[in-house]
């Protein structure tokens, strides 16, 4: 994967497609003019995140005008944006596409929906089951959206499949003022995150976290690329809409899986017994205790 | 006095409560505030806030003595406007208080207190709407907790930086914002009457009350483990009962459900709708 990538930490309008798309189009062209590859935009970043009952009227369909822009513009520059997909059988999806080619090439479905403390995505939408790689022109990529990665599956299994690099795509709330200095503490744990993932799988890890208020809740910002070897490239962003550039290469990746090739000895099947042993009683397990 | 479970990186505080004024009011198409100085520190925290969310030039704040307020509070908050810079204005509510007080005979404390504390509402939303601004809240968790302000009154605001802060937190921002002295200092009073003061009333310091409601509230500890850790359980019951009793003040009204989508209940939608 040799790229130039750039991230898009933006402010949404909640509910308003047309209004998110013009920023999603003056990024498209802004980028356009920097060289950009493959832009990547927030989770939910066509819609806003606390949709509530707004989910089912922003729900884009497959040939949704908004859908139709983008991929179009998409000759051009490879997008990742997120949006409410809407399915023919009337569920819908916290989704996230990747736009290459002119066409729509993949879609993550959120798999983790968030429901407990500020969060009820379950009332609303519906859960994604698959963890698919995304085959991009410019190199395998796995999808992660906000909540994902906070569970490890969905990270593991694009290991196995090799990614280049996980893209954690965002609408993460700041908060937690006590017991830290200088940042909220969910940044910092979202930071932790991001560099465990990277030890752990010796990706390209991309974090694109929206800003802005909803309702007295603010969107923690702070995108952020961590590379192959775990290390931190260039400053995280703050909490005021911004961009992030940065280049990946195959190469430095190359280096990474050399230097410690966890992928190489990697033994799935290992696991893969240990988990159906496992998920042959995970429930009657739960009742003997 | 250090708590850890309390203490706050006042510094990160204060930009993230400058940026939450600016974004929900700008959102909306303002760009000004008005509230209510009262010489205490709450109403002095929201002020240094506002002005440095819309610049000092673009918040208003309102003195409102009765004429059995403490004298020494009008000079406590002409300091906190000095300090912050914003524009200030007295309105004596002496005469629209007392308009219906004495019309109608009230005596009792409680009802002559809320009357009060509507009355300062009422000036407050009219200056708003004078000014094109918004009311800035200055109610803080300790007392939304614990129902310690008047429904409709004191507590009534467009938008409240405090509200997710405890009475140490706000101390602790206080301090970091540089006001007067005087104003951190002396003891918290919701001065509706001579010689009153917030901690007599409740019958418990804030302190107290703070180390238990953070436990409560935002670590979720039970009762038992908080009496099992030491505190007291009389206050741990008694703060729970308070909690709980005043839930309606923190809740719109109750709407009966007749159809199959009730606001409150199944329409579902953010002030933020559309914006």
């Amino acid at each position: 994967m040799d790229c130039r990538v750039r991230l898009a930490q933006i402010d949404t309008h909640l509910g308003d497609i047309s209004a998110n798309l013009a920023v999603h189009l003056e990024h498209i062209d802004e980028a356009l003019k920097d060289g950009i590859q493959l832009l990547v935009f927030p989770e939910l970043s066509l819609t806003g995140y606390f949709l509530k009952d707004q989910t089912y009227e922003v729900a884009l369909s497959a040939d949704a005008e908004a859908l139709t822009v983008l991929a179009e513009r998409s000759k051009e520059i490879s997008i990742v944006a997120g949006y409410v997909e809407r399915k023919t059988d009337g569920r819908v999806y916290n989704a996230i596409a990747l736009f290459e080619d002119g066409r729509i090439k993949h879609i993550h479905r959120k798999v983790h929906l968030v429901s407990y403390g500020m969060f009820e995505e379950s009332r609303d939408l519906a859960a994604g089951e698959d963890f698919h790689t995304a085959f991009s022109k410019y190199g395998r990529i796995g999808f992660l959206t906000c909540e994902d990665a906070w569970h490890v599956d969905g990270a593991y299994l694009y290991f196995l499949d090799g990614v280049d690099a996980i893209v954690i795509c965002s609408a993460g709330p700041g908060r937690g003022v006590t017991g830290t200095e200088g940042e909220l503490s969910s940044n910092r744990t979202w930071r932790t995150l991001q560099d465990a993932l990277a030890l752990f799988f010796r990706s390209w890890i991309l974090y694109c976290n929206r800003v802005g208020w909803e309702d007295g809740v603010v969107f923690g910002g702070h995108s952020r690329v961590v590379d192959p070897h775990g290390a931190p490239v260039d400053e995280q962003l703050g909490l005021d809409p911004a961009t992030l550039d940065v280049s990946l290469s195959r190469a430095e990746l190359d280096r990474a899986r050399i230097q410690t090739p966890l992928r190489r000895d990697e033994r799935p099947w290992i696991f893969a017994k240990a988990l159906n042993d496992r998920l042959d009683t995970w429930v009657g397990q739960e009742e003997e205790e | 006095m250090s708590r850890p479970e309390l203490d706050i990186d006042p510094a990160l505080v204060a930009d993230l409560l400058v940026r939450f004024l600016r974004a929900e009011a700008g959102k909306f198409g303002f760009e000004r505030g008005v509230l209510g100085l009262s010489g205490g520190i709450d109403s002095a925290v929201s002020c240094a806030l506002a002005a440095r969310a819309f610049g000092p030039e673009n918040v208003l704040a309102v003195m409102m003595p009765y004429r059995t307020s403490n004298p020494d509070s009008e000079g406590d908050a002409r300091a906190v406007a000095r300090a912050t810079g914003v524009r200030s204005k007295l309105v004596d509510i002496s005469k629209l208080v007392d308009g219906y007080l004495d019309q109608e005979g009230v005596e009792d404390r409680l009802r002559r207190g809320n009357v009060m504390a509507r009355a300062r509402m009422i000036v407050l939303y009219d200056h708003s709407a004078a000014e094109g601004s918004l009311v800035i809240g200055t109610s803080n968790k300790t007392e939304v907790l614990l129902g310690y302000s008047t429904q409709w009154g004191d507590a009534a605001s467009a938008l409240n930086p405090l509200g997710d802060l405890y009475k140490h937190q706000v101390f602790q921002l206080a301090r970091h914002l540089d006001l007067p002295s005087g104003v951190i200092d002396k003891a918290p009073s919701a001065d509706l009457f001579e010689g009153q003061s917030d901690e007599d009333d409740l019958g418990f310091t804030y302190d107290d009350a703070d180390r238990i409601l953070v436990r409560l509230v935002d670590q979720r500890w039970s009762a038992g483990e908080l009496e099992a850790d030491g505190f007291d359980p009389e206050l741990v019951r008694k703060l729970m009962r308070r909690i709980v009793l005043n839930q309606y003040k923190r809740l719109p009204p109750i709407i009966a459900k007749l159809g199959n989508r009730t606001i409150g209940q199944d329409f579902r939608y953010l002030r933020s709708w559309g914006h």
